[in-house]
């Protein structure tokens, strides 16, 4: 233990010095976050500079190897390390797909020159990757999908449309699921790598019910992607496309952990003169403080490995509807206040805008339906499932 | 805390394990019921307890106890939850060895439990509604001692206790929180009639009538006037200890419910293949799964004496018992008619529930401790 005291006090005495305070406020919207990349303007000096100290001393990948722009931390000091960073209200400074998702599958899949040319740019928030897995045709069946690569020689040639593409107009990469065979289903598939300024991509982003357009469609017209540039063996890719998926699902694992503190976060609204209001937001609280006491355990058994396979899915389901209630307790709590959709008190609708944002969480990844489906068949065992 | 520790492991097996076998519904709940005991518990059974040592574990060591903690006797609570087992573990095993910890009523007390001859209650209501607050039950000072006159109620094994915890008034007025004191008053004591009832789930409970009981000052727990930190360590072990006795009676009910989905058939299919009883009970797993976890955060606060310990003891009670209501009544609607009947032990998790989700606050005193903790 106290080798491990040693690791934490140094720890905190360094994000003491270098954490600055403008990246210890609670992230109010998205705008606050640190996407990085080709064409990323940092919000402000504080937020390029805590992205520059992380970066450096290889925090922001904590326990990827110091080799490719990681820590080299284990996995009790990248513990001790979230802690800290916890303790201090540290912002994560930097949000980015290629480290909680496409960097562990590269570590796993990739080829050695893969590994040392694209981990180190993520790490330091140099490209910002999008995932390609949807498709028109395939949502809660993804394997069904058929956007095709062929095979032609020295590169190759990709066709077809992915959907519900995060991010896909502001990605600088893109990790895509393609069809390289139609002979099996999910053997028929593999993990490309590409640059969304190749020619013949194409994106075009979808307008939802919130006004925002976190997602697109994505098309690919004669793309083409060299042979160095697949993850893992050619009709394997279904296997790295499930390791990254155990990857979201650990994020999703962490979904609660921001809750543990504090109560509904209903700002000053917290105190409604209505006392039937105050009994339903009280309600909600005891769900979401225990939903955080289950996202502390879920994330100790997961580390552990005692979790079964399905859970995720009980995960998931819980926490996307705790989080609908919660909006749909704001909207209440805010009144006619929470209608404003433009105004500068109402910061531009944004409690309205989360509110119907947060509809889609038990859509997307899987609806509720499907993860309750998933429950009863793996965990409960009830037939024909 | 998250994950058990090998002890605690091994703790969790032996108290399944015992409590399966000797605790049965049919051996102990159905088994006292019928012949209409007393106690409605065995004390053979208390006895056994004490063998294998599990009275002890909220006992210090330097008291011959295990000096274990919430988190085991959560362990151990989940089991008897899940076994409907009717025992003095929580009202004196943790309640009772937690009122008097640290007092020299432990010197008197903590043999008996230890060896599973005493059983000890625990009175702090006085309405239908858990209000520790509102204590009113007068002690008026009366020479070296005391004089106590009012009545308590929902005092669990108050007919069969050797001694009664009591919460009483030595200053100021119901609603606050001063001027309470924690006496511990024999069965024997003069003027103190107990009516022994039987509760809905043929668990006992007490009505007791103080009529001008004489104490010493002997019997005073703790500090006079100052029995609301006492007070409260009891009834967070006790809130703390229900909410996984609760999770066990919501998993016993559940392992029930599903096992009767997967042999039950209507309309040529089993009825666990109905989608719309598949929802149900995948969205029940996740309610008793969460309450699980919240129980034992609130056991782990406990333990380690953190600040936040009492707020998540009200988020355990309060989930617990809404998660439980859910097993339970989901329970008996998905066996249909059989449910209804007394032959059936799925009905057992429900009135059991219903005095357990009552026991140390309801679901609605605990959201609003929720909520005055959170400061709203």
């Amino acid at each position: 233990m106290t080798e491990f005291d040693g690791f934490r006090s140094d720890t905190r005495a360094w994000l003491e010095a270098n954490c600055p305070a403008k990246m210890r406020k609670p992230i109010r919207s998205e705008a606050d976050l640190c996407w990085g990349g080709r064409n990323w303007s940092f919000q402000s000096d504080a937020q390029q500079r805590w992205l520059e100290v992380m970066a450096e001393r290889g925090w922001t990948g904590p326990d990827w190897p110091t080799d490719y722009g990681g820590g080299g931390l284990s996995a009790a000091e990248a513990r001790v390390l979230k802690e800290e960073m916890q303790r201090i209200g540290a912002r994560p400074p930097l949000t980015s797909f290629g480290i909680s998702m496409l960097g562990p599958a590269l570590l796993k899949f990739g080829t050695e020159e893969q590994k040392k040319h694209y981990l180190p740019k993520i790490a330091r928030g140099q490209i910002r990757w999008c995932q390609g897995y949807s498709e028109p045709g395939a949502g809660s069946d993804l394997a069904g999908l058929q956007t095709k690569a062929d095979d032609a020689g020295d590169h190759w040639l990709v066709n077809g449309q992915k959907v519900w593409t995060s991010y896909a107009d502001k990605a600088d990469w893109i990790f895509c699921l393609v069809r390289t065979s139609s002979k099996s289903k999910q053997g028929g598939i593999s993990f490309l790598l590409f640059d969304m300024t190749t020619p013949g991509v194409s994106t075009k982003p979808i307008l939802l019910i919130s006004g925002s357009s976190p997602f697109c469609e994505t098309f690919f017209d004669d793309v083409k992607v060299p042979k160095d540039q697949i993850v893992g063996e050619v009709n394997k890719g279904w296997d790295v496309a499930k390791y990254l998926l155990g990857h979201e699902r650990e994020m999703i694992a962490g979904m609660g952990l921001g809750t543990s503190g504090s109560s509904v976060m209903l700002g000053p609204a917290a105190r409604p003169a209505d006392p039937s209001l105050r009994t339903e937001i009280a309600a909600f609280d005891v769900d979401a403080l225990a939903f955080a006491a289950m996202s502390e355990r879920f994330a100790a058994m997961w580390k552990a490995g005692e979790v079964h396979p399905a859970s995720p899915s009980m995960m998931k389901y819980a926490g996307t509807e705790l989080n609908k209630r919660r909006n749909q307790l704001a909207m209440a709590a805010g009144g006619s206040e929470a209608l404003e959709w433009d105004s500068e008190r109402s910061r531009n609708g944004a409690t309205a805008r989360s509110w119907l944002r947060s509809k889609g969480n038990s859509i997307e990844g899987g609806t509720s339906e499907i993860q309750l489906n998933i429950v009863a068949k793996h965990i409960l065992g009830l037939p024909g499932a | 805390m998250s994950l058990l520790t090998d002890d605690q492991k091994m703790l969790k097996e032996t108290a399944a394990n015992f409590l399966a076998e000797e605790g049965s519904i049919a051996k102990q709940l159905r088994h006292w019921r019928d012949i209409n005991c007393r106690d409605g518990f065995g004390h053979g059974l208390w006895k056994q307890f004490a063998e294998l040592g599990l009275n002890g574990i909220c006992i210090p060591e330097s008291h011959g106890g295990m000096g274990l903690g919430a988190v085991e006797a959560a362990l151990v609570l989940e089991e008897i939850g899940r076994n409907l087992t009717p025992s003095p573990f929580l009202g004196s095993a943790v309640v009772g060895a937690s009122a008097i910890q640290g007092t020299k009523h432990a010197d008197r007390w903590y043999p008996g439990i230890l060896s599973g001859e005493a059983v000890l209650a625990f009175a702090v209501d006085e309405g239908p509604r858990h209000a520790p607050e509102q204590t009113a039950l007068e002690a008026r000072r009366q020479g070296n001692g005391f004089v106590l006159s009012g009545a308590k109620q929902f005092v669990v094994q108050g007919g069969s206790a050797d001694m009664i915890v009591t919460a009483a008034r030595t200053t100021g007025s119901p609603g606050e929180r001063d001027g309470l004191t924690l006496f511990a008053v024999p069965k024997d004591a003069a003027g103190l009639a107990v009516d022994n009832l039987s509760m809905v789930d043929s668990s006992k409970a007490a009505r007791l009538a103080f009529d001008n009981v004489a104490l010493d000052a002997d019997a005073v727990i703790g500090e006079v006037d100052n029995g609301w930190q006492p007070l409260q360590r009891a009834l967070n072990a006790g809130g703390a200890g229900a909410s996984a006795e609760l999770v066990g009676v919501a998993s016993g009910a559940s392992t029930m419910t599903l096992d009767y989905l997967k042999q039950r058939k209507q309309f040529g299919k089993l009825i666990g293949e109905f989608q719309a009883l598949q929802h149900r009970a995948a969205h029940l797993y996740a309610e008793i799964e969460i309450a699980r976890a919240a129980a034992f955060k609130a056991a782990a606060l406990l333990d380690s004496g953190d600040e936040r310990a009492e707020l998540f003891v009200s988020v355990a009670k309060a989930k617990a018992a809404t998660a439980a209501s859910l097993a339970v009544s989901e329970g008996v609607q998905m066996h249909g008619g059989i449910g209804m009947t007394d032959e059936h032990d799925i009905a057992l998790f429900m009135k059991r529930e219903a005095v357990l989700g009552e026991l140390f606050g309801d679901v609605y005193y605990h959201r609003e401790r929720v909520a005055q903790l959170s400061g709203y």
